[in-house]
């Protein structure tokens, strides 16, 4: 009977059935119902609009709109750039001009880039049904091995020194990630907690090489020398614009880890031990050693992007360096449906709307924080589709849309 | 005849035994271990005649106590065959149930021995680390406590952390408005109970994978309070919002006149007081009454609770909002307690060690308690540090809590009990 009834449908109803369904659809509207309510947000909490409604209800209604609108517009124009002065730059043709007109652009880019790794780091770990909330701390590690490579080691040419730098950063997330490996596979300790134990062990050991056997005896303050010209990862334009390669690593990278899960056999058994241990264990997938191997991995991606940050961006390392890329990478990971590419995508999203928020916060006064604000909503709608589909009157998706598989402390 | 059944639990409980002499033997090596570095390290560093002074009294208070001073090397080497003693006990016989406070107090012991050795030919105020444990102990065990509210009925909270800034924030505002104390208290208290609810509904309701219900507060909370933070009440003209004051210290009569223990329990804000009312009263509550007993058995085996006629959709919502109104008590002592103003992200991790203090607590809150003074104890050494005459960084020292949850989390103590039921959506049929 249903077939039958199917059949009389023209191809648009058919079209907008299946499209109602999807996943696709549900991201769309969990990213749009979370910038409307952040409109709703800033426009609240802003003393025009309440004086505008004093007015009349109507100029209120039009100036909260606005008030939303402005910021929205800050915010693009200061991730993407502002495209009228884009066009007189152009037409100026003065190099120096048109850097400082697409800025923003690249800059975008350069924020996205360490979230890209970082996303990663969690989504291989989530496939794995591992919950890798420690990518800050192995973040952190990553910096202090990857800026080490890069000022100790001298006298190599760039073509071997990045590399290597790069994986020395790789190296020390692997470190920090192997022991809530190994420890989860040998003991069952659950890895939410070790992670969590572990960054803090990770500020705490920062601090304290930057301030001894790391500190650039130069300076007063914390810092770690200089990297050498050959450490540094190449920029493709001369300043502002620190556009770098990293970001195309970060892109290598999610190629690497999307084939490594989706396209080895390896790679199987662990999405296998991720979504169902018992199974796996009954197939004689070793779930200890693809444990380990993930939380490696997982730690080693956000080595990777501590790495970047110091080889691409400040070229030495501070304290406090990173602004919590590692917990904001968790809401990336859930967003990009803990797909490679979804994360690059999640990722771009989320390194322009940050980028854009900073200057958002200088020309229209809307604090920065509405990213955060952002990010939650959308992931909670992301992890809820049920309160989309309520919303917007969908019909149930026809798969189950189970985010991840994490259990319990029990391990 | 033997079913496979049978064989499978006869090897299984092989297994146990074996696991647990193992874990016997690795308890004893510990203690013998803390003797031996208190013997080498501690000891065979000192010059001889060398004496500790500590001060045991932290200042300010209203009880007098005398210095107490003692030849260090004599004292440590006392506490060092104390702990070998122990240790070799562990190792031939075991303390069976006892293990666990055995090595509270081998701890105990070797934080003394490392004092004495820190302080030796000088002097360390140990009233006054003391002291400061007990205030650092407090928003630590307040988030155990709400963690062990969840955990207990089959919630996993980590957005202990979130509950907390959020009340930290809303107490600010709501006591700066009203001019009491007690206004924000009660408005903390009802946001943390709110946002317990959110947590109820998204993963009760819509069935979100807890870890990830709590992961969106953290970030929802760290976001609003920050984003009202800067627009509103860190701007001059709007700080009037932020000057909630603070609760008076209160020194209870009589028992605060004791030497040494008065001024380290007894003259502190309520805070500190409540913290012991609440282990108590909770402790009392799960493990004696019948709400209690419901309340368990939800996080067990909720299957079982409900074919017993236990609500257990209603018994975890009231789980969430309890614990989120506990997190809320426990936020606003950052503010009405502790600074008397708000700052960003002034938790500071504090509600994710809560977290660490009830899992190292094995949910139960006299343990989470002790674990939350351990921790809020290296809180108050590393702030310290500096004053010791100690070849240790701070950073080191801080270090210490976490390490030791992770070394707990492994299974040196013994695999600790989470819920049975934890983490997985209660699906009626």
């Amino acid at each position: 009977m249903e077939k039958t009834e199917e059949k009389k449908k023209n191809s648009i109803e058919i079209f907008w059935d299946e499209f109602s369904r999807s996943n696709f659809l549900v991201i769309l509207l969990a990213i749009f119902t979370g910038i409307v309510l952040g409109g709703v947000l800033v426009a609240i909490t802003t003393n025009e609009v309440y004086e505008a409604f004093r007015i009349s209800f109507w100029s209120g209604l039009g100036t909260a709109f606005r008030t939303a609108w402005n910021t929205y517009v800050a915010l693009f124009t200061g991730s993407v750039g502002d495209l009228g002065k884009i066009r007189a730059a152009f037409e100026s043709g003065d190099g120096l001009t048109i850097r400082r007109a697409i800025n923003p652009f690249f800059e975008s880019l350069v924020q996205s880039t360490p979230y890209i790794f970082g996303g990663l780091a969690v989504a291989l770990g989530f496939r794995a049904g591992l919950f890798n909330i420690g990518v800050e701390g192995q973040l952190f590690i990553g910096a202090v091995t990857g800026v080490w490579a890069g000022y100790a080691i001298s006298g190599l040419p760039a073509f071997i020194h990045i590399p290597l730098a790069m994986f020395f950063g790789a190296l020390g997330g692997a470190l920090w990630g192997f022991v809530p490996g190994i420890l989860k596979a040998k003991t069952g300790a659950h890895e939410v907690i070790t992670t969590i134990m572990m960054n803090y062990i990770a500020f705490r050991l920062v601090d304290w090489l930057l301030k001894v056997p790391m500190h650039d005896p130069n300076e007063f303050t914390p810092k770690t020398p200089w990297i050498f010209e050959t450490a540094k990862l190449p920029r493709f334009f001369d300043t502002p614009i620190r556009f770098h390669l990293g970001f195309f690593i970060a892109l290598l990278m999610a190629l690497l880890v999307y084939l490594l899960l989706f396209k080895t056999t390896w790679g199987f058994e662990l999405r296998m031990v991720g979504s169902n241990p018992n199974a796996a264990r009954y197939a004689g997938i070793k779930i200890t050693t693809a444990t380990v191997v993930a939380m490696v991995l997982s730690g080693a991606l956000a080595g990777m992007a501590g790495a970047n940050e110091v080889l691409g961006v400040n070229y030495r390392l501070l304290p406090a360096f990173s602004s919590g890329y590692g917990f904001d990478s968790i809401a990336l990971a859930l967003l990009g449906k803990t797909h490679p590419f979804g994360v690059v995508l999640s990722s771009l999203l989320f390194g322009f709307l940050r980028n854009g928020a900073r200057s958002m916060q200088l020309t229209v006064g809307v604090p920065i924080d509405i990213v955060s604000i952002l990010q939650a909503l959308i992931l909670a709608f992301i992890a809820a589709p049920a309160i989309i589909r309520t919303i917007y009157r969908l019909r149930e998706s026809k798969t189950k849309e189970d985010l991840v598989s994490l259990r319990s402390w029990k391990g | 005849m033997t079913t496979t059944s049978e064989v499978g639990k006869i090897v299984a409980s092989k297994g146990i035994r074996k696991r647990e002499q193992r874990g016997r033997i690795i308890m004893g090596s510990v203690f013998l271990a803390a003797a031996l570095i208190t013997f080498l390290f501690f000891v065979g560093d000192l010059e001889p005649g060398i004496e500790t002074r500590f001060v045991m009294n932290p200042g300010g208070g209203s009880a007098e106590a005398a210095d107490w001073v003692f030849p260090t090397a004599t004292v440590l080497n006392i506490v060092a065959g104390l702990s070998a003693m122990l240790g070799a006990y562990q190792i031939i016989r075991g303390f069976g149930k006892l293990t666990n406070g055995i090595l509270a107090l081998v701890s105990i012991l070797f934080i003394f021995s490392f004092l004495s050795w820190a302080s030796a030919g000088g002097q360390t105020n140990l009233a006054g680390l003391l002291r400061v444990m007990v205030v650092r102990a407090v928003p630590l065990t307040l988030g155990a406590m709400s963690g062990i509210l969840c955990e207990r009925a089959g919630i996993i909270n980590i957005a202990i952390e979130g509950m907390m800034l959020t009340a930290a924030f809303v107490s600010t505002v709501f006591a700066s408005l009203s001019n009491s104390l007690w206004v924000g208290l009660l408005s903390g208290i009802l946001a943390g109970g709110l946002m317990g609810l959110i947590h109820g509904v998204l993963c009760i309701k819509y069935k979100i994978n807890q870890i990830i219900s709590g992961t969106v507060i953290n970030i929802f909370a760290t976001g609003i309070t920050s984003y009202l933070s800067s627009k509103f009440i860190q701007k001059v003209q709007y700080q009037y919002l932020n000057e909630p004051g603070m609760f008076p210290q209160i020194n209870v009569p009589v028992l605060s006149k004791i030497p040494f223990i008065g001024p380290i329990l007894f003259s502190h804000n309520m805070y500190v007081f409540a913290m012991f009312f609440f282990v108590a009263l909770l402790t009392f509550m799960l493990f004696k009454t019948r709400w209690g007993l419901r309340h368990r058995a939800v996080g067990e085996h909720p299957k079982a609770a409900d074919t017993l006629g236990i609500n257990v959709f209603k018994t975890q919502y009231m789980a969430v909002i309890l614990g989120g109104m506990m997190a809320g008590f426990g936020g606003t002592y950052f503010t009405l307690g502790s600074s008397g103003r708000f700052d960003e992200v002034m938790t500071a991790g504090r509600g994710f060690i809560g977290l660490a203090a009830m899992i190292f607590g094995n949910w139960h809150p006299v343990g989470s308690m002790g674990a939350g003074m351990l921790f809020g104890f290296f809180d108050s050494l590393s702030a310290k540090a500096s004053l010791l005459q100690v070849p240790l960084p701070s950073e080191f020292l801080g270090m210490a809590p976490y390490l030791a949850t992770i070394i707990v989390l492994a299974g040196v103590v013994g695999r600790s009990h989470a819920p049975a039921a934890e983490g997985e959506p209660y699906e009626k049929e």
